[in-house]
């Protein structure tokens, strides 16, 4: 069914400039794309989606020369072809915009937009009146009224990213790549941007347009590519594709399906473990622009709280927040009633605030330590007099968690770095449960880590919410979320969009709500 | 001008302003200052420093560091006297090529493996310090420059400066152009500003790199043979810890330590304050010139908190 939709797709459209056929690349023990196939047309805007670790940004690297193909080809204008370094898909015609600005901050504006193709005067000399006055006209074109020689870092982020797409479109490009063009833009820089687009396509470029924000894939993409764990999940016309379908080939769940149960280690009896205690730590109002846009959470003792919603709608985010990691423009954390102060981690630990973090290795282990002191490194404050430590009673500590989480080590001096990845998972959950905390933020436990240590980890969190405390779940898996959570508040675009509990806990559920248009 | 201009200026030409400023007061305080042979003294004295500061400021642009550059300078002198027996020709092109060819190595190593400049120049530093050793026999045996027509490189005159001086100015407007309105020059600063978006952007890092890293060893290589044609000698002892003046004279002159903005006329005004700074404390008399490298290494601290505070204010805008 899906071949014979593929073939009459391609043989509707007009030769594709830029396609990938059946390309596969392998990074050391992640099979990162696995035989993904994908046609870019000249005049269309294609949308690219999937979750975290789906291939998106592996699929887009290969295509800008970053990465090369481990297998299948990479076709452009109608020949086979091989870029061996960004610098070559962009003179050939495949210009990027990344969702961080990648320009120079010191640099002026001008020779920030005209890098390498600096208008010559005599003797081959730059032609610095030209080139100002160049980058007028051209920045002028998108919106953007500014002192060309001023540093680049002296603008707005909205406008750097205008920069950067000027850049990107000036010079003699084919194929545009965005990569979350939006994710920084005032809605009137979006509009510009949508105008800059609609230009593009008129001028017969081809647009790959990648972003979370379905509205925006809506408004101005011809068709989508799915993505899914490295696999070619759905390519097709958008128009039509209902936004549910879509969710549900990103998430991988098909809604026919008959949801099995159990597959996850939760054994959550059906009774809600909250009992109208007051929240033991409650957010009110977090906002910061372009990120969170006044999430309200709170956290009952005994309550385990999931947080749903697609990549970048500000889950991460907003548990950073609660913790004080994150900067605020706006809002509160109340912890057992009272203000959390200060917007320091180092408070919020004290008040009994733990984040797990999502990103193991960069911030959370310290591979260079060993396991011992990495459990003790949070707790070291509440394990010592004036300062001073001791050693046995970090030894007792270490001891007694080693043992609880069924950590896997040869010995507590073992280096953490030597064990695998839910061990350490679990090292870093007895450093948090070292300090005792009230609540404990847990934003992707169970990433990267094998099937057995995700049931340990899953069947850990049931055991520490039972004896009392409030759990904060972060899950981009449904099935964790929804069979380990009693109340799921699911974010879209850095707000709460809704809030789901008892039986409305489940995926269907979930994605509905995330799928829900905003204006709708 | 608003806050933000105000500061930019302020980052960009602080050291000719100071420089002004202690030029007028060393000029009221001192009748000895102010006269032509004093101003010669500073202004040819500061001229070797100056080549060298020159393609430092390449390099502290791109993101790195060269600590073998007084090394370079050390050796440079020592191969020109040695050159210098077999004809003028021989006496310039030999430290060039040897001081270049150090450079190119050192760039390549950096460029390629990614190594850090600090440690690799540092390497630089001592292995050519042993060669330079090595071949005046542990500073045993002096080389005189026996040729006359290279010696008056560096000895002879023109309006009451020697040539050094005027070489010193052609290299500095040549590195202008070269930094400001050449691609290579926007090169060097889209690397030192922000490396992986200069690659991004197309930016062929590593050759830049490579560039630059031959640059300052020519340079160091050159400003080492001109010396030892002014001093008919080459002298082994002199030039120990000249990097960290021509790092000191860059810094000062408001390029950035961690790359990415800086200028050549910041540089050579950095050169000549350390030059004022040394000339107006033997005035005083009473100070020895020790002294000189406390009043140095104060106004250094002074402008990189100074550009610390500045760079704060830009980016508050």
């Amino acid at each position: 069914m899906r071949r014979t939709e593929l073939t009459a797709d391609s043989v509707a459209g007009p030769e594709p400039v830029l396609e990938a056929r059946g390309v596969t690349k392998r990074f050391p023990g992640v099979l990162a794309l696995d035989g993904v196939s994908l046609a870019l047309r000249p005049g269309e805007v294609h949308a690219l989606v999937g979750e975290n670790g789906a291939g998106k940004s592996t699929l887009i690297k290969v295509f800008t020369g970053v990465y090369r193909p481990d297998g299948g080809e990479l076709r452009y204008r109608g020949a086979p072809a091989a870029f061996a370094t960004p610098m070559d898909a962009q003179h050939a015609g495949i210009s990027t915009i990344y969702q961080e600005v990648n320009l120079v901050p010191m640099m002026s504006v001008a020779r920030n937009l005209l890098l390498g193709r600096e208008p010559r005067g005599r003797f081959g000399v730059i032609d610095a009146a030209a080139m100002y006055g160049e980058a007028e006209r051209v920045l002028a074109g998108y919106g953007v009224e500014t002192d060309v020689r001023r540093p680049l870092r002296t603008l707005g982020v909205g406008a750097q990213q205008m920069v950067a797409l000027a850049r990107a479109v000036s010079v003699d490009a084919r194929v545009v790549i965005m990569d979350e063009p939006t994710s920084s833009l005032e809605p009137r820089e979006v509009e510009t941007l949508f105008g800059v687009i609609a230009k593009l396509r008129e001028r017969g470029i081809a647009v790959m347009y990648v972003s979370h924000r379905l509205d925006e894939l809506y408004r101005v993409c011809d068709r989508v590519t799915v993505l899914r764990d490295g696999r070619l999940a759905h390519t097709g016309p958008l128009a039509g594709l209902d936004r549910l379908r879509l969710i549900a080939l990103m998430l991988g769940r098909d809604l026919d399906e008959v949801r099995s149960a159990g597959l996850t280690s939760f054994d959550r009896a059906g009774q809600p473990r909250a009992n109208g205690q007051a929240p033991v730590v409650e957010a009110r109002g977090l906002t910061r622009r372009h990120v969170l846009d006044g999430v309200d959470v709170s956290v009952r003792p005994g309550e385990v709280v999931g947080l749903g919603g697609l990549l970048g709608a500000g889950r991460t985010e907003t548990a950073k927040a609660i913790v004080g990691a994150l900067p605020l423009d706006g809002g509160q954390v109340l912890v057992a009633g009272a203000p959390l102060r200060g917007g320091s981690t180092a408070a919020a630990i004290r008040a009994g605030v733990s984040l797990l973090p999502e990103d193991r290795k960069a911030e959370g282990i310290i591979p260079t330590l060993s396991v011992r002191e990495n459990i003790a490194l949070a707790a070291l404050p509440a394990l010592g007099r004036a300062g001073v430590v001791s050693e046995a009673r970090i030894d007792k500590v270490v001891e007694i968690f080693m043992r609880r989480l069924r950590i896997k080590a040869a010995s507590p001096h073992q280096l953490v770095s030597e064990l695998s990845g839910g061990n350490q998972q679990k090292v870093l959950l007895a450093r948090w449960l070292a300090v005792r905390p009230k609540v404990l933020l847990l934003d992707e436990p169970t990433r990267g880590i094998d099937v057995g240590a995700k049931a340990e980890v899953q069947a850990l969190i049931d055991e520490l919410a039972r004896e009392g405390l409030g759990v904060l779940l972060i899950s981009s898996d449904l099935e964790e979320l929804v069979e380990g959570a009693d109340r799921i508040l699911v974010l879209r675009e850095g707000a709460v969009v809704g809030e789901l509990s008892g039986d409305e806990v489940t995926e269907e559920r979930i994605m509905a709500t995330i799928a829900e248009q905003a204006d709708g | 001008m608003n806050r933000e201009q105000v500061s930019r200026t302020l980052q960009q030409h602080g050291a000719a302003m100071v420089l002004g400023v202690l030029v007028i007061v060393g000029s009221l305080a001192f009748d000895s200052f102010a006269t032509p042979e004093n101003a010669a003294s500073v202004v040819v004295s500061s001229s070797f420093l100056a080549i060298i500061a020159i393609g430092m400021t390449f390099v502290i642009i791109s993101g790195g560091i060269d600590l073998s550059v007084g090394s370079l300078f050390v050796l440079g002198g020592v191969l020109a006297a040695y050159g210098s027996r077999s004809g003028p020709l021989v006496a310039l092109l030999l430290p060039l090529a040897v001081c270049g060819a150090v450079g190119l190595l050192q760039g390549l190593v950096i460029a390629r493996t990614g190594m850090a400049p600090f440690i690799v120049t540092l390497a630089g530093l001592l292995g050519v310090r042993g060669l330079m050793l090595a071949i005046s026999d542990e500073g045993a045996t002096t080389y005189l420059v026996e040729d006359r027509a290279f010696a008056a490189l560096g000895q002879g005159q023109l309006l009451g400066l020697s040539y050094p001086v005027y070489v010193t100015a052609a290299l500095a407007l040549a590195a202008m152009v070269l930094l400001q309105r050449t691609g290579f020059g926007q090169n060097v600063y889209a690397i030192g500003g922000n490396e992986q978006a200069a690659a991004l952007m197309g930016v062929p890092v590593a050759r830049t790199k490579v560039y630059v890293y031959v640059m300052s060893g020519l340079l160091a290589g050159l400003a080492g043979a001109l010396n030892a044609a002014r001093l008919s000698s080459g002298v082994t002892i002199l030039g120990i810890g000249l990097e960290l003046d021509a790092i000191a004279a860059v810094v000062i002159g408001g390029t950035l330590l961690t790359g990415g903005a800086g200028g050549i006329t910041g540089s050579v005004a950095g050169v000549l304050l350390l030059g004022v700074i040394q000339s107006l404390i033997n005035q005083v008399g009473s100070l020895t010139s020790a002294f000189q490298q406390v009043v140095s290494g104060a106004f250094l601290a002074f402008v990189v908190v100074a550009q610390r505070l500045l760079s704060k204010a830009q980016r508050l805008t």
